[in-house]
């Protein structure tokens, strides 16, 4: 993959949740604007992993890492980093749709707010982009005073992502996005992380080997802690190098 | 008698239990409240609010206590409510998660279970004497502020860890402070809790007794507080000193306090329900 621009290159990452070492000498280099999954069986550190990228396992205090993530050649894990400025970089969707119990354009306006956007026309010309931008404008620009909490939970997945659209991230981390959703929620949302490439580099841990292998570009298979093996997505999913990961994908266990 | 039957009696046995030490102590409240309106009731006039008291029965009024009683809990409230909300917010936002920490929290839960004397005896050598308050207001509101400080930070602390993680991470995640993430999503999260223990909290106050008594707040008072610094009275003390008097007819004056003792705080508990309930409904959006 000499010839895709890196967004974040890791290099010798390890993670501990105290004693217990969660990531094993991570090595990846991740492509800007495309989507890169990270598959594997539950524990294996995909999320640790993608926690990492935006510093949410500061909010764990047993955490300690060792090694680099670069983006922008700068380090995210030094200590020196500033993590407001790198999560407003670096946006997060969760695995359950986490809307604020505010209205669907609080939602939405609360990133730009708190970075400084006081202008009320600007606030409400960003809200409508991202909702447009996340494919949910037609739905609920009837009712964007509406709480968000009466919206479906594919709305409100949806929804997550405009609310991270608005602070203009580069990146896009989905820590299974769609894992809490039904299937016609679910396709809408992988339509709208091809059309979000374009612009965003976005990270999905996923735990459907489909979905890996219908949106993504690139993709790493982790297994007790390490990366087993990353390519692209048709290589790996049709010619896999290592026997696990082909068992892995095949459903010979997970 | 089989195994099932014997389980089935013992089911029983213990719902009885349970049930007989409930209506027990509904009864007694039940006996105490008749007890009070039987004796009091025909006492209640808008005179007798209005009144300072007297030593003649017929004369004699709560005016000087219910202000001062008034005027006791919003100091109260001022001084104990920003204090034990944020030190809430420190121990369980920032605080880090240590053995220090842990033995804070520990003993802020054993003065949460101290004898209110003790707080009285305190209030006394700290406020009234150590700085020079005297018997004043602010000096009964310090005291008092002790006295609850307790209870409000274990609430708040309660109402603030029921605060979902998924919230906080939403907020970090898009890039907000510390700072931010508390003052825009987790305290209006928290907001009914806290509101309801901190109102909890302050009903207690306006119903302690031996704290006042021990700073020396006067008895007889016939003058209503015009600043924090004048002396004062206070319903539940204006209640001890009529029980204590000979006559019976003062005995049902104090009957006549104490109902108007528990309209006040009533109307503070109904405060409480509905602040929560408004709050609650904006969150969900209704």
């Amino acid at each position: 993959m000499n010839h895709e621009e890196i967004e974040i290159s890791v290099k010798n990452f390890n993670l501990w949740y105290a004693d217990n070492q969660a990531l094993k000498n991570i090595n990846l280099d991740i492509p800007r604007r495309k989507i890169t999954a990270l598959i594997g069986p539950s524990g294996c550190g995909k999320t640790s992993f993608i926690r990492c990228l935006n510093r949410m396992n500061d909010l764990i205090p047993t955490v300690r890492t060792e090694g680099e993530m670069l983006l922008n050649n700068e380090n995210i894990n030094h200590k020196d980093v500033d993590v407001v400025s790198l999560r407003k970089k670096v946006g997060m969707v969760f695995q359950k749709p986490n809307p604020f119990p505010s209205s669907v354009f609080e939602n939405v306006a609360y990133g730009p707010r708190i970075h400084g956007e006081k202008n009320k026309q600007q606030l409400a010309q960003i809200v409508e982009e991202s909702l447009k931008n996340a494919a949910l404008w037609d739905e609920v620009s009837d009712r964007i005073d509406r709480s968000a909490l009466s919206l479906s939970g594919g709305q409100q997945q949806r929804l997550c992502i405009a609310r991270t659209l608005a602070v203009q991230p580069d990146i896009i981390l989905l820590d299974e996005p769609c894992s809490a959703l039904d299937p016609i929620s679910t396709s809408k949302i992988e339509d709208l992380m091809v059309k979000l490439k374009e612009q965003y580099t976005i990270i999905i841990v996923t735990h459907n080997m489909q979905q890996a292998a219908r949106v993504s570009d690139y993709t790493a298979f982790f297994l007790h802690g390490k990366i087993i093996e990353f390519d692209e997505t048709k290589k790996l999913f049709k010619k896999p190098k290592e026997k696990s990961t082909e068992d892995y994908i095949t459903g010979r266990f997970g | 008698m089989n195994l099932q039957e014997k389980r089935r009696r013992k089911d029983q046995l213990f719902a009885v239990i349970c049930l007989a030490s409930t209506i027990t102590g509904i009864l007694l409240l039940a006996l105490l409240l008749c007890d009070i309106f039987v004796k009091g009731f025909s006492w209640l006039s808008w005179d007798f609010i209005c009144s300072y008291p007297s030593r003649f029965p017929e004369r004699a009024g709560i005016k000087s206590a219910f202000w001062g009683s008034i005027w006791l809990i919003l100091l109260t409230a001022a001084i104990a409510l920003p204090m034990g909300v944020s030190a809430a917010i420190y121990l369980e936002e920032y605080a880090p998660r240590s053995r220090l920490t842990k033995i804070i929290e520990i003993n802020i839960f054993n003065l949460a279970g101290v004898p209110s004397v003790v707080y009285g005896i305190l209030g006394l050598a700290l406020f009234v004497r150590g700085l020079s308050l005297g018997k004043s207001l602010i000096a009964g509101a310090l005291t008092l502020s002790l006295l609850v400080l307790p209870i409000i930070i274990i609430s708040t602390k309660e109402a603030l860890s029921a605060v979902p993680n998924s919230l906080r991470e939403a907020s970090y995640g898009l890039g907000a402070s510390r700072w931010q993430t508390i003052r825009y999503q987790i305290l209006p999260s928290a907001m009914p809790w806290i509101l309801t223990g901190s109102i909890l909290a302050l009903s207690r106050a306006i119903g302690e007794t031996a704290p006042l008594i021990m700073i020396g707040a006067l008895t007889f008072v016939a003058f209503t507080p015009q600043t924090p610094l004048d002396p004062f009275t206070a319903m539940p003390i204006q209640i001890f000193n009529w029980i204590s008097r000979p006559q019976p007819e003062f005995a049902n004056i104090a009957s006549a306090a104490i109902i108007v003792l528990l309209l006040v705080l009533l109307t503070m508990n109904a405060a409480a329900i509905i602040l929560r309930r408004k709050y609650q409904k904006k969150l969900q959006g209704q």
